[in-house]
């Protein structure tokens, strides 16, 4: 079994470099790769393309990247709750593609899967359409292609050496999609347990999706909206 | 004039039981909080839960367990969890009976825009595109007239669309709509509101 166990987040990405495409997990700030997120700010990079559903949110996660002005590409299905990321846009300098979100996971599950293209009614009949092959089914739809990386940054609740993951509640998100997705998948999790310690039949991502893996730490999961039965709105 | 919670009573209303509903975030996120339970409802968000209950209390709460609006939920017991592929597999696949979005826009050929206003405010489209052309029902919530009094309810959409042809039902604070290609259908007005307080009544029949 190749050993794929890092030390920490900065010696698991030795190797993206300025002009890398790169995957990041999450919904909002759910599930997000903490670790590799603050390693990367610190890395003297830029130019990155970034495919994430929100590029972070509030002025964290990959919104933090955005502030050092790290992204030129963003795909993602989302900007609201991203102040960082609407006025980079709006001046220029985040070149944004925004994806209907079924469309931007589906694009990412095909590129993991090996399947080129895909037609879906989604976006049919409005700016997403244009420039697109457009096919008769039961309906009209358009022809989506898949979405690749160079690296994927993932978090997990649990994993092991071997980069079998499981993850907790709704942080799955589009984190295994991403995982098989890119070239290079670098798994940080809360939990880093012995082989076997997470039953076969609870393995969300097979190991063979992940390349690198590593225990992290201070993990601040934020949560951005909280709402309980006590607190009345 | 319906307030908000009468609004999102009349959704409830639409929804038939035991069926399985998206909820959008705003407005419609208030017919969570109005739906009986022994409708027997289950509600998906499209971040990836299946049985979503309600909000969790101050010791249950967890940053893993939110929904699409980002906001802390909790989940009934045979609830289900997974990731956005298999979620929008769900809508996009038909097995989503309901979706309850806002809108900008509803024209009378169901045409539906809800995501952006060019040059002034882009939120991206998240999954509306997904759930309007996947849901087996379309229901749009939305005040009748816009802040500047203009009407949402168009002969045609000006705004990009969210999707062609996709709206079932309009409910708005001034009644229950169906697009028919050539006009609204009322289907039911609110207390105290005539055709007339339409304004563009030729759109209405």
């Amino acid at each position: 079994m190749k050993n794929k166990l890092y030390k920490n987040a900065t010696t698991a990405i030795f190797d993206i470099e300025s002009g890398a495409s790169l995957m990041s997990g999450g919904f909002g700030l759910c599930g997000i790769a903490e670790n590799l997120i603050d390693a990367l700010c610190e890395k003297d990079i830029k130019n990155i393309t970034a495919i994430s559903n929100n590029i972070g949110n509030q002025g964290k996660g990959l919104a933090k990247l955005l502030k050092q002005h790290k992204i030129s590409k963003a795909y993602c299905s989302y900007v609201g709750g991203n102040p960082d990321l609407e006025e980079q846009m709006l001046s220029n300098e985040v070149d944004v593609e925004l994806v209907p979100q079924g469309t931007f996971a589906e694009r990412i599950r095909a590129a993991g899967m090996g399947v080129r293209a895909f037609y879906t009614p989604t976006g049919y009949g409005t700016l997403i359409a244009k420039g697109k092959d457009v096919k008769e089914f039961d309906r009209p739809c358009i022809l989506e292609t898949a979405l690749h990386a160079d690296f994927a940054i993932i978090k997990a609740q649990k994993g092991d050496k071997y980069g079998n993951l499981w993850f907790k509640e709704s942080a799955r998100n589009f984190s295994p999609l991403m995982a098989m997705a890119a070239k290079v998948t670098i798994v940080e999790v809360e939990e880093l347990v012995e082989l076997g310690e997470i039953a076969s039949e609870d393995v969300h991502v097979p190991g063979v999706f992940v390349q690198r893996i590593f225990q992290g730490s201070n993990y601040q999961n934020d949560i951005e909206f909280l709402k309980t039965s006590e607190a009345k709105e | 004039m319906w307030s908000k919670q009468e609004m999102a009573l009349e959704v409830v209303n639409l929804i038939g039981n035991d069926s399985t509903v998206n909820l959008g975030i705003g407005m419609p996120t208030l017919v969570a909080e109005l739906m009986p339970k022994e409708k027997g409802v289950m509600l998906h968000s499209e971040n990836g839960v299946l049985g979503v209950e309600g909000r969790p209390s101050e010791s249950t709460v967890s940053a893993t367990l939110i929904n699409a609006g980002k906001e802390t939920i909790s989940v009934y017991p045979y609830a289900s969890y997974f990731d956005s592929a298999l979620s929008f597999g769900m809508i996009r696949g038909g097995h989503i009976d309901y979706c309850v979005l806002g809108g900008m826009e509803v024209d009378i050929l169901g045409n539906l825009a809800n995501w952006m206003i060019p040059g002034a405010k882009v939120t991206g489209m998240g999954g509306a595109m997904d759930l309007v052309n996947g849901a087996k029902e379309v229901i749009i919530m939305m005040g009748h007239f816009n802040k500047k009094g203009v009407s949402k309810m168009t002969a045609l959409c000006s705004l990009p669309l969210t999707g062609a042809k996709v709206v079932h039902t309009v409910v708005t604070d001034h009644g229950v709509f169906k697009p028919q290609g050539d006009t609204f259908k009322i289907i039911k007005l609110a207390a105290g509101i005539t055709k007339a307080d339409l304004k563009n009544n030729k759109l209405f029949s």
